[in-house]
């Protein structure tokens, strides 16, 4: 087998940066009264390592250029993957042409000039992992095995993956901002197939860091996937009834995603939540708090600005279950006759304020009720905050995990799900750019035989 | 014919690069004399643009054009993957040496002449963008956001979309194939929020195809969209809790086959099968549906979101019997499944662009029609639901169980539909969902042209229909228990 590295050079930041000023310039010759540019770069490699056997080895390497113009409050946006002169002129041609034909937009624009970040702090988000595709390939082997070693029922799978990803991305705007770091994100994965008598379930595990140094050892990935797809085995039913329900801490997150997606700009100005209006008021129960710490180093969410160079900064979301503040960029701002929050492109690094309890406790505190470990579906309505999702999980009394259930579907109300949490974990999830542990929910609806 | 799309393709993609064929055989040796089985090249080039309307007027819209090049090695289950965005031959070169490392050196694969196919193309190789003067595209937008308007004040706010895109892809293999494809896509999306007395509901609808813009204006078919977004929030508005619990579900005709895509079609997919992953895995020739039940997966309907001049590995798509009067024919492939499986191809190998590689995938996925008029099927039923639009799915193909969740739906009381309820997902578990079919409608729709599949992080424009049909039970999530 070959030697290969994974880590094709990232380009030289000044090459970048003079396409970044080239893009700006072209717009300016054109007629543009402002405009904004971001170029990317990114390589990865990644392998699958499927019953022993290499299954894929990926190369990645892909650049892009994306540029908006204005004339004066009309805008238009263009992209393409080509860095060559001729197609940045094309693509800022393309950008004026839309700009032409779009309506001026009074809330139109580039982020206020004062709130672009000044001081940029570096956030060590850079280690790259000069992994060649051997070692590539006996880390995935190595996941793999110790997912396959566990247990005689653990006979099939669909592979241990891991990827290590290197990326530079560098956004500038004629205030004359310009700015861009580089970054990396390494991931191991393994998602193995537990069989008994005719059943087959399949569970997974993954870890993600910046660092490979944080990642989760190769067989502890192995073995957690292993054992999450064993625990599956048995899987029943449940009739139809109400319930507390405990979200695991994976599932909790993309709780608190839809609370984001709730409270940012877009879906404010639009009167597409079921969270208008309610700045200032108790939005989850006086224990919660909810903060952005964009600038924590080596994690997965820092960024020292956002998509428009706006400053990122430390806030509360939600202190003592009222919320403070909303998810917002320059455009809904304006909108909404407010601030940006220095989200253009989303949250950085959101925590939700561990409890005291962990998970055997938490499962104590459900006392009799569902522990939901995987959801399928997309039956979450932003608009009304109606509910319903497919689940699996287990079947809890008196604290004690009883059986495996799946084929059930949990509903509720977002608005009283996050009213009616009755506990938010101490056993945080970090692997993304959400952080949470467990959160308890009084009462759901379990629909099933 | 294939024969001019290639010519298009070789035009667009391989004549600015300076390339010729020689270079293609050129970059696929440089697979061989290691232990590669086949390789291919995929290029592709994407042109692409979005406009959009909120607060009744086009505020943004933007433009993308995506380039690049695949190079796949494949050596028995092994597969190796690079790609570039350059159209060069040092760049093929690069990513071809990088492919291989999949294999030990000293193979002894062969390349295959070129062989180029043929057959009627199932849509013209049209620049989709190009069909409309940028005044008539956002004139069209403005047309659609008035009449939702118009429709009822109720309604606060509209927001339209209008979508396109032009794939041109050229695919040459190591087993002779030579193949081009030139791809439009056109969409247009209508959402609209509706407010009564405090409450807030969303409506959406729209539709889409291998057409150029022009086909939004025929038969006012993009105003149908506006009013069936308003109409669609205005029954939410209505709407009471759903109930929970399992109980029997009238399915309407059209978009609601999200239930064989889900159920059925993933569970198909022959990289599943061949890994023993499905929990469909080794049962060709069983039942696995009600008798009544016959479901093809079909890549050649004229125009179709879904369709395929030829897959993205240039096999010319078909129709496939998945399930016949209930009983499971067929899996579909891809090469390099339909070889490890000694299977015929069936034009399934697709991917998301240039940057992936191929899986196999479905196209339109359908049910036969039946013999029962719909309103019997609703009259059999005591006390059910009656679901007739649908948001998303999802699928566990191990364990079998699929959701997908409602957007409309009634319940259906004594034998008739009564009352709208709100959204709720359904559950069920794929190989013996079918099997509950008790009553077929004469009605078979396909669905306007929205839906994209995702599967591995890779998202392709797919479609499905059914005719009317009754689910004897089917768990259905809502709070009312």
């Amino acid at each position: 087998m070959e030697t290969t590295q994974s880590i094709a050079l990232l380009p030289a930041r000044e090459h970048l940066e003079n396409l970044v000023s080239d893009i700006l310039a072209e717009a300016h010759a054109q007629g543009a009264t402002a405009s904004e540019a971001a170029v990317s770069f990114g390589s990865a490699l990644s392998v699958t390592v499927r019953l022993g056997e290499v299954e894929t080895l990926e190369h990645h390497r892909q650049r892009g250029l994306g540029v908006t113009v204005y004339f004066g409050q009309r805008r238009g946006s263009a992209s393409t993957a080509d860095w060559r002169a001729t197609a940045i002129r094309d693509t800022v041609q393309s950008a004026c042409a839309i700009a032409r034909h779009t309506a001026a937009d009074p809330c139109a624009g580039l982020a206020d000039p004062d709130r672009l970040a000044r001081d940029i702090p570096d956030l060590d988000l850079y280690h790259p992992w000069p992994l060649a595709a051997e070692d590539a390939i006996a880390l995935a082997r190595e996941c793999e095995a110790a997912a396959l070693a566990l247990d005689p029922r653990i006979r099939n799978s669909e592979g241990g993956s891991i990827a290590t990803h290197t990326g530079l991305v560098l956004y500038g705007n004629s205030h004359g901002f310009c700015g861009g770091y580089p970054t990396t994100h390494h991931s191991l994965s393994c998602s193995v197939i537990a069989q008994d008598n005719g059943e087959m379930q399949r569970n997974h595990w993954h870890t993600a860091a910046r660092d490979r140094d944080e990642l989760e050892t190769p067989v502890a990935v192995g073995q957690k996937a292993g054992q999450r797809a064993l625990r599956r085995l048995g899987s029943r039913r449940l009739s139809t009834r109400q319930v507390p329900v405990l979200f695991a801490p994976e599932l909790a997150r993309g709780l608190i995603g839809h609370f984001i997606g709730a409270i940012r700009g877009g879906a404010l100005y639009r009167k597409a939540s079921f969270l208008l209006d309610r700045l200032g008021t108790p939005v989850f129960p006086k224990f919660m708090t909810i903060y952005e710490r964009p600038h924590w180093p080596k994690a997965l969410g820092s960024a020292p600005f956002d998509n428009e160079g706006v400053a990122t900064a430390n806030r509360d979301v939600v202190a003592d279950g009222i919320l403070q503040g909303y998810v917002l960029d320059s455009y809904s701002a304006r909108r909404l006759g407010m601030e940006t929050t220095g989200n253009a492109g989303g949250t950085h690094n959101l925590i939700v304020e561990p409890g005291p309890l962990g998970h055997e406790e938490l499962l104590r505190q459900l006392n009799t009720g569902l522990w939901v470990t995987e959801l399928m579906g997309h039956g979450v309505h932003l608009v009304t905050g109606d509910y319903s999702r497919g689940a699996s999980g287990f079947w809890v009394e008196k604290g004690q995990i009883q059986y495996p259930v799946h084929e059930i579907t949990i509903a509720g109300n977002l608005n009283e799900m996050f009213r009616d949490i009755a506990a938010a974990g101490n056993d945080v999830d970090v692997r993304g750019g959400i952080r949470c542990g467990s959160l308890l929910v009084e009462k759901m609806t379990v629909a099933g035989e | 014919m294939t024969t001019d799309t290639l010519t298009l393709a070789r035009h667009q993609l391989l004549t600015p690069a300076g390339l010729g064929e020689d270079d293609l055989h050129r970059a696929l040796s440089c697979l061989f004399g290691h232990a590669i089985d086949s390789g291919d090249l995929y290029f592709q080039q994407r042109r692409a643009e979005s406009w959009s309307l909120e607060d009744q007027q086009v505020k943004t819209a933007s433009h993308a054009i995506q380039q690049g090049v695949g190079v796949r090695a494949i050596s028995g289950e092994k597969t190796g993957f690079a790609y570039s965005d350059e159209l060069m031959m040092p760049a093929l070169l690069e990513a071809a040496t990088a492919a291989r490392a999949i294999a030990q050196q000293g193979g002894e694969g062969r390349l295959q002449v070129w062989r180029a196919s043929q057959r009627p193309a199932l849509y013209e190789p049209l620049d989709p963008l190009d069909t409309l003067t940028a005044e008539a595209k956002v004139e069209l937008l403005e047309k659609l956001d008035a009449e939702a308007r118009q429709q009822d004040p109720r309604v606060t706010q509209v927001m339209v979309s209008l979508a396109a895109a032009q794939d041109t892809i050229l695919i040459a293999g190591s087993d002779g194939t030579l193949a081009g494809d030139v791809r439009p896509l056109v969409r247009v999306n209508v959402s609209v929020i509706v407010e009564q007395n405090g409450r807030r509901e969303q409506g959406g609808s729209g539709g889409g195809g291998r057409v150029g813009y022009g086909w939004f204006l025929d038969e006012e078919r993009a105003l149908g969209y506006a009013r069936e977004a308003v109409r669609l929030a205005l029954v939410n508005l209505e709407a009471v809790p759903a109930p929970a619990g399992t109980l029997p579900v009238v399915l309407g005709p059209g978009w609601p086959g999200i239930l064989l895509h889900e159920a059925i079609g993933h569970g198909l997919e022959g990289d599943f099968n061949r890994k023993g992953t499905s929990a469909f895995t080794g049962r060709i020739g069983e039942r696995v549906a009600s008798p009544l039940c016959t479901v093809v997966d079909d890549g050649t309907l004229a125009h179709r979101r879904g369709s395929l001049n030829i897959d993205d590995e240039g096999t010319p798509t078909q129709c496939t019997t998945l399930i016949e009067r209930g009983v499971l024919k067929g899996y579909l492939q891809d090469k390099l499944n339909a070889r490890l499986m000694k299977t015929a191809l069936t034009g399934n190998g697709r991917r998301e662009s240039y940057a992936h590689l191929p899986l196999p995938r479905m196209t339109n996925t359908y049910m036969m029609p039946g013999e029962h008029d719909p309103a019997e099927v609703i009259a059999s039923v005591e006390r059910g639901l009656y679901a007739v639009n649908f948001g998303g799915g999802q699928v566990d193909i191990t364990s079998g169980k699929f959701v997908f969740s409602a957007s409309e739906a009634y319940l259906i009381e004594n034998g008739r539909v009564t009352r709208p309820v709100k959204g709720a997902t359904l559950i069920g578990n794929g190989p013996d969902v079918l099997t509950k079919v008790s009553m077929v409608g004469n009605d078979l729709k396909l669905d306007a042209g929205v839906g994209t599949c995702g599967k591995d992080g890779q998202s392709v424009p797919v479609g499905v229909g059914q005719p009317t049909l009754k689910v004897e039970a089917l768990t259905v999530g809502g709070t009312q228990a």
